[in-house]
């Protein structure tokens, strides 16, 4: 300590220290764009070359029309630099894209493509910039979750679009959210993760992995109880029960009341 | 009580106090009898008569699914603690698990997974609520459209409007008592409503939540209210209503033999006290049935209450739809027009929420219209005559015609209450849905009138041509002079009596009062009526049915058709197609 303060008033310490910090800053920033080109470089980690080949090919075939033929978006599509491999696996996974036509909102219906096609495609959108990922399994394991504070996050931040027991609701202009019952585990969280359609965006600063695995934990056991009270008529609340008891019950009334006069006059 | 001293001779007394029953179960009746007056009741009550068909049930229903209800609502006070102090859920039901919530909610829970057949009892009380309410609205329905509300029965049907509200009522309150987020919703809603009320609108709403809305006191009042003080005037009322039944005595369809001074049925005693007493258990059996198998108000899924979230699909119970539904129909702005504004007072200003306030005044106006209705109608049509035998709908067009707008209206307003699931359902946009409610709210009423008094009037033509040409047959008949008849069948004397029994008044003339002059309000009474009488189809006269079976003969006998009955045949044949 003595030699560092005798030395300070040094005439070259001045430029020694410029020189510190101009290596120390500038070997930072090396080794920080680096970390981003390997992001940014052809081939995204955990996905080999051959995918992204692979991926390209099909994304040429089925999705280059309305996303561009460099997936830089057009009128029809958006663009998909960014939008991440978690993006591709939910909104393929589910068979909502390729979209059947233009609409609201893609619906969902049978996967056109198998998984193995499907993570071709994911690495290639991967490929184009850094974007959500795929979950590692560990946060799609519900037996980590906890369902009851999953319920509670669900009901905050999912129920008013969604339903309180996950069947569903309308949105404007005929777009709606999809019932959440009976989805697989990735997709919920890729869902959360990228914000499909009219969804928001969870992302991992909003509701950290381990709530989502909460959420996915409290959907599956919801799915796994039934409904204890019998049938749930779609568990849309009182509009069905309402409806039911207009049809059913006032057709039982009446058949009876006819059948107790039928024979009077 | 002189007049029983002359009904009976000394001796029949002594006879009645020196009878002995033979049989043990004959002595404990006579016991009773002696002591509580059985005979005499069961005598004078047993000998009503009433009128049997289908549709005079409904009230019956309405009380059956009452008793079903308040006997369900005893097994779960038993365990259901209407508090608001919180605790931490520690019940059988896993998703909910260790989270904080109201003992309203977690007694709740308990009733429904922890208490053996609680969760059915719940379900039993909540369907028989639904069906309570139902069957009302139905009977009230009947009463309206067959015009059973006539003078004597102005009053009953008041009576019968109170209970209606008193079940929605009770409807409400019980929906609102488990505090889950979706009864919170309900109750968020009525804050709102009350909030809106200018200058009254908080000080109100503070006093019935007992501060800022949730508060710690709702849930154990809206709990009185729904237990004791509702059900109590339900059960005066519904008293009242009977007693008035039968002081009214039974109103009939008009038949053979019914007339305004008699009714036509069964006694109570034994025909229809066995048929009531079973028909309490196939109602009993329905219900249970149904709370069986369908599950009702899945009250685990909404969580315990918390003000911030809203959650999709979040609605009250049938009968509250059309006023959900309602404000859901009124748009906040006009353009670019906000609907609400401020009117500036000294101390500092009071917003006047407009869409919210708005969306009542059709509520008030049903709800006014049906208590004064008979009244109304009465003043209309200058009708102060007794009425026992009811209209066949058709025979009323314009009654009938003004009921259906009524429903229609309500009907939009049911369906807006249910557009974001019918939007989901039936792929449609929730806009869309909004944007037509709102023109069908003011067009469709016109058109329902416009078009039931159409179908109205054309039954009544109907029903004259059949009585008066009988029913077609479907044979066709060819003359030997080559002319097409169809054959006709007359109708039964039965049927031709309903057909041929209804008055169709003609428009009457304004009336003078005492100065001899014609008022104002006599002025548009009489327009009025006019437009309630205006279209009018004649029942059929004795001459016009005499001319017309003297017609007819002549086909029956067998004697050769005229050019004339070929050609009138034709004529109908034509009017027909």
């Amino acid at each position: 300590m003595k030699a560092l303060s005798q030395k300070r008033r040094h005439p070259f310490a001045f430029v020694a220290l410029l020189l510190l910090g101009l290596l120390v800053t500038g070997g930072l920033y090396a080794a920080a764009t680096t970390v981003n080109q390997a992001q940014a470089s052809n081939t995204p980690e955990g996905y080999s070359a051959e995918q992204v080949e692979e991926g390209e090919r099909l994304f040429t075939a089925n999705c280059a029309t309305c996303h561009g033929p460099n997936a830089e978006g057009t009128d029809a599509g958006p663009s998909l630099i960014g939008a991440g491999a978690a993006s591709v696996e939910f909104q393929v996974g589910t068979g909502r894209m390729p979209m059947q036509m233009q609409g609201p909102q893609a619906p969902q219906k049978p996967p056109q493509f198998n998984e193995e096609q499907t993570t071709q495609m994911a690495a290639y959108v991967a490929s184009l910039g850094a974007g959500p990922a795929v979950p590692d399994d560990e946060w799609l394991d519900v037996d980590q979750g906890d369902p009851a504070r999953g319920g509670e996050l669900f009901r905050i931040n999912c129920a008013m679009c969604h339903n309180a027991a996950g069947a569903g609701g309308a949105l404007t202009e005929g777009k709606y959210a999809p019932s959440v019952l009976g989805v697989e585990p990735v997709h919920v969280y890729t869902a959360m993760s990228t914000g499909p359609q009219n969804m928001p965006v969870f992302s991992d600063a909003n509701i950290p992995p381990e709530d989502k695995r909460d959420i996915i934990a409290f959907l599956q056991t919801y799915d796994q109880q039934g409904s204890p009270g019998g049938f749930s008529l779609g568990a849309l609340g009182p509009v069905s029960e309402g409806l039911l008891i207009w049809t059913l019950g006032l057709a039982l009334l009446i058949g009876s009341m006819v059948w107790l006069t039928s024979r009077s006059s | 009580m002189s007049a029983s001293q002359e009904k009976y001779a000394e001796a029949q007394y002594l006879e009645a106090e020196q009878y002995q029953a033979k049989t043990r179960s004959g002595k404990i009746a006579n016991y009773v009898d002696q002591r509580v007056g059985g005979t005499g009741m069961v005598r004078e009550f047993g000998k009503k008569i009433f009128p049997d068909h289908w549709t005079f049930m409904f009230g019956e229903v309405a009380l059956y699914s009452f008793i079903i209800v308040v006997v369900s609502g005893a097994f779960l006070t038993f365990w259901f603690d209407p508090s608001m102090s919180t605790t931490r859920y520690s019940g059988s039901y896993a998703p909910l698990q260790g989270l904080e919530m109201s003992m309203a909610y977690a007694t709740a829970l308990e009733l429904s997974f922890d208490v053996r057949g609680g969760l059915f009892m719940r379900q039993l009380h909540h369907w028989g609520a639904l069906l309570f309410v139902l069957a009302m609205a139905v009977h009230m329905l009947r009463v309206f459209f067959t015009g059973a509300f006539r003078k004597p029965r102005e009053l009953n049907w008041v009576v019968g409007a109170s209970l209606l509200l008193l079940g929605m009522g009770a409807g409400f309150t019980g929906y609102s008592l488990p505090d889950e987020v979706l009864s919170g919703n309900g109750l968020r809603i009525i804050d709102g409503m009350i909030k809106a009320l200018p200058v009254v609108g908080t000080y109100i709403s503070f006093f019935l939540f007992g501060g800022e809305f949730p508060g710690n006191e709702v849930i154990p009042r809206l709990y009185s209210l729904h237990i004791f003080i509702i059900p109590a005037m339900i059960l005066i009322l519904i008293a009242v209503h009977l007693f008035m039944v039968v002081v009214h005595k039974h109103t009939q369809y008009p038949g053979p033999g019914r007339t305004e001074r008699n009714v036509v049925g069964y006694p109570i005693g034994p025909v229809y006290a066995a048929k009531a007493g079973g028909f309490f258990f196939i109602v009993l059996g329905i219900l249970c049935l149904i709370s069986g198998t369908f599950q009702i108000n899945a009250l685990w899924n909404y969580g315990p209450y918390d003000p911030s979230p809203v959650q999709a699909g979040a609605q009250p119970d049938w009968y509250i739809g059309p006023f959900e539904g309602v404000l859901r129909l009124m748009p906040g702005y006009l353009g670019p027009i906000p609907l609400e504004f401020n009117i500036p007072t000294p101390w500092g200003g009071n917003s006047v929420a407009f869409p919210v306030l708005a969306p009542m005044i059709p509520v008030a106006v049903l709800f006014l219209g049906l208590f004064i209705w008979p009244w109304l109608e009465a003043w209309i049509t200058g009708d102060k005559k007794e009425h026992h035998l009811l209209d066949r709908p058709r025979n009323a067009p314009t009654r009938t015609a003004v009921g259906a707008a009524v429903m229609t209206n309500y009907f939009i307003m049911w369906g807006m209450g249910s557009n974001d699931l019918i939007a989901t359902h039936f792929q449609l946009s929730l806009n869309d849905i909004t944007y037509w409610s709102r023109v069908l709210f003011f067009v469709g009423p016109v058109i329902a009138y416009i078009l039931t008094k159409r179908i109205c009037l054309a039954l009544q033509r109907k029903d004259r041509e059949v009585a008066l040409h009988g029913h077609e047959a479907g044979v066709i008949e060819v003359s030997p002079d080559g002319g097409f008849h169809e054959r006709h069948k007359l109708p039964s004397e039965y049927e031709l009596w309903t057909l041929v029994s209804y008055e169709a008044p003609e428009p009457s003339e304004p009336r003078t009062n005492a100065k001899g002059k014609v008022s104002r309000t006599e002025k548009f009474r009489t327009w009025l009526n006019k437009i309630w009488f205006e279209d009018r189809v004649e029942p059929v006269s004795r001459e016009e049915y005499l001319e017309a079976l003297e017609h007819s003969g002549d086909h029956e006998d067998g004697a050769p058709k005229s050019l004339e009955a070929a050609s009138s045949g034709g004529e109908l044949g034509s009017g027909r197609h």
